[in-house]
């Protein structure tokens, strides 16, 4: 696909066998992903797990140490930034200040000779609904504003595949919720691929059709976000997105459908199909507001897990919900979710409570529970820039 | 050169410090008694400016001085050193001013081209002996002028260089570089890489990244660093004297005929390129101050 003319839809991205490494760190240990045509595919990860850096990859303003990009098929490994048919949303806008918004939004076509510069920007412009300010400079401009003119600016060159690198960061709640409408909307109307970075788990969840979860340079587990929630196959993903409550204990028996955990002396069944493991030691788990509380011990009841009597030790009433931790002796402390269906919370701080969930609710993981890959060194985008700078900075003058 | 470092830092705050006097607020009248304090810092101020103003009105009231050969005593008004400038001594000052305008233009276009591009290869690009290279640039400001000149005049005897424009022009870029590239660096580094990313992004090459976005917003630091390359250039004396063989600049002319009284046409030219110098920092302020009622009434 030549640059020199606009793309007919979207194109598949690639990424085969990638590698990155900075001196002195691994970015981007082995990295293989596939993105059809036309999806709205999320990057989702803590700061430093290497989703910018793919990002950069795929716009061409990093090289990959190892690994192939293909766009629509092509190889692209080797071209440059300004050769690739990709556009990206910067996380900082990067606006050019010494230029009116219409010349800024106009430059991509410009460069790339294409005819009518001006009215397809000026159109561009009134997607966004900024056609108004289009004489101004970046600086007479709010952050919200701001954004919609980098997002113009990257989608009148109809690029065929669309990076966005957290571009709602920056701005306010209520923003947030406008941009990520208007950007489903456009990605609808404009039919590209969009490749959007973010940390936001609610932000990959509500605008993407496929999350990916990356953690620590690798993918850790790719799907619909419905499926990513409801099946979270590690302890980072099920705490990522969302929070868990997770049990580690030994597979104590397993029938045809289900098996059973013991954890710290409770028995817990989980789904056989909903777990990744069914033998010996493993961690289960389910989300909060899967778990019903109840005031009174319940009678048992096949197909539901029971467990109890807990503590509640702290409860927080948010409007339409209230989060209940309730200790229970031999698990810890678990998280509970309850919408308010009726005035206010059904239990205070000390009441002793039931738990349960149903069987089928539950899930099971591939690894245990690691709390300390939660939140690992900041490594965002600029701080890589600093330690690549540095480590070079060593290396020079120790040579 | 502490004069010229201190010009240098003027130059360099001209883009900032002005702007900071606009957002300071109408001041609150408030009522006390006139003390010390009061009386002795306008006096201050006022003895100050006498002080350092009146080698300039000198100059600029005795440019009109009906003078005969020496301009030491008033001898009555006259507009003629002003119409007739160039007809003294067969026309050596304007010769002289003229060699230091082609000298000073010479030497800052180059000084500035040179300097822009290391000051870019220094704050962007990571290279053996960087830090190393930063620390050698300072050098030809830190070291004496006398030092400097006679070592390059010893260096062009030693190749054999016979010494003219060329060698004068050769020993103002040298100099002027440090110059240039201490005042860039600081606005290179100030620029945000993720701009030319940007540029990058939008289909630019790299030459059209370069000047469509990384040229014109290094374009204030780049003007500065001229404008200072060009006072300091003109302004040379002692590297010049060592450099300059029979050649004449303006103030090696001044210098010299102060031995025998300066006659007052070079009172004349440095008037005017006090004026111009003047004039051209009034045009700045103004269009600045226009041009922040414009942005204000578009805001508004």
């Amino acid at each position: 696909m030549s640059i020199r003319e606009f793309a007919e839809s979207g194109a598949d991205l690639e990424l085969v066998g990638i590698q990155k490494r900075f001196p002195g760190f691994t970015a981007i240990e082995e990295l293989d992903l596939t993105i059809p045509a036309g999806s709205f595919f999320a990057l989702l990860g803590p700061s430093g797990c290497g989703k910018t850096t793919t990002l950069r990859l795929v716009a061409g303003l990093e090289e990959p140490t190892a690994g192939r990009i293909l766009i629509g098929g092509k190889d692209v490994t080797d071209t440059k930034a300004h050769q690739r048919p990709v556009n990206t949303v910067f996380q900082s806008y990067a606006l050019f200040p010494h230029m009116s918004i219409i010349d800024n939004v106009a430059f991509g076509l410009k460069r790339r000779r294409i005819g009518d510069a001006q009215t397809k920007a000026h159109e561009a412009l009134k997607l966004v609904e900024l056609d108004h300010l289009a004489q101004r400079r970046p600086a007479q401009l709010s952050g919200g504003q701001q954004q919609r003119v980098a997002l113009a600016r990257a989608i009148v060159n109809r690029p065929a595949l669309l990076l966005l690198d957290e571009p709602l960061g920056a701005l306010d709640l209520k923003l947030r919720r406008q941009m990520q409408l208007e950007l489903k909307t456009i990605q609808e109307e404009v039919g590209l691929t969009f490749l959007h970075v973010t940390h936001d788990q609610e932000e990959a969840m509500t605008m993407a059709d496929t999350v990916a979860v990356m953690n620590k340079g690798a993918i850790e587990q790719m799907g619909a976000p419905e499926e990513l929630y409801e099946l979270p196959r590690t302890a980072f993903v099920a705490n990522f997105l969302g929070k868990s409550n997770l049990f580690t204990g030994d597979v104590v028996g397993t029938t045809e459908s289900a098996m059973t955990v013991d954890a710290g002396g409770h028995r817990i069944t989980v789904a056989t199909a909903r777990s990744q493991r069914h033998r010996g030691l493993v961690t289960v788990g389910v989300r909060p507001e899967k778990v019903t509380l109840h005031a009174e011990q319940p009678d048992e009841v096949a197909d539901r897990n029971l467990l109890g009597p807990g503590r509640v030790i702290d409860v927080s009433f948010a409007g339409v919900s209230t989060e209940y931790i309730v200790a229970v002796p031999g698990v810890g402390t678990m998280s509970v979710f309850a919408q308010n269906m009726t005035f206010g919370p059904v239990a205070h701080e000390g009441s002793e409570v039931w738990l349960s969930w149903d069987v089928e609710h539950g899930f099971g993981l591939s690894d245990e529970p690691d709390e300390s890959s939660r939140f690992p060194a900041d490594a965002d985008t600029q701080s890589i820039a600093v330690q690549r700078r540095e480590a070079l900075i060593t290396e020079l003058e120790g040579s | 050169m502490s004069g010229e470092v201190q010009a240098a830092a003027v130059l360099g705050g001209l883009t900032e410090s002005e702007e900071l006097e606009d957002r300071r607020g109408p001041q609150r009248p408030r009522r006390r008694r006139i003390g010390l304090g009061d009386w002795l810092l306008p006096v201050y101020v006022v003895l100050a400016f006498i002080f350092l103003l009146i080698p300039i009105a000198y100059t600029f009231v005795f440019s009109f001085n009906d003078s005969l050969k020496s301009n030491i005593a008033w001898r009555g008004f006259t507009f003629d050193k002003w119409l007739n400038v160039c007809n003294v001594e067969g026309g050596a000052v304007c010769e002289a001013f003229g060699n230091s305008i082609v000298i000073g233009l010479v030497s800052t276009v180059v000084a500035t081209t040179l300097g822009t591009m290391i000051a870019i290869a220094l704050v962007r690009y990571r290279f053996r002996a960087r830090s190393a290279i930063s620390l050698l640039l300072f050098l030809p400001m830190a070291t004496p002028e006398v030092v400097l000149g006679a070592g390059l005049a010893a260096q062009f005897l030693a190749v054999g260089v016979p010494k003219d424009m060329l060698t004068i022009i050769l020993a103002h870029t040298m100099f002027c570089i440090s110059f240039v590239v201490v005042t860039v660096k600081a606005r290179v580094a100030s620029l945000d890489p993720a701009l030319e990313e940007a540029g990058r992004d939008l289909y630019g090459s790299p030459r059209e990244v370069f000047w469509r976005i990384t040229f014109p917003l290094l374009t204030p630091g780049i003007m500065a660093a001229a404008l200072l390359s060009f006072a300091l250039s003109f302004d040379d004396f002692i590297i010049t004297n060592f450099n300059s063989g029979s050649v004449t600049t303006f103030p090696k002319y001044i210098y010299i005929s102060a031995s025998r009284g300066i006659p007052a046409e070079a009172n004349v030219i440095a008037s005017a390129v006090f004026l111009v110098a003047l004039a051209i920092v009034v045009i700045a302020q103004v269009s600045r101050a226009a041009r922040a009622k414009r942005l204000a009434a578009q805001m508004g």
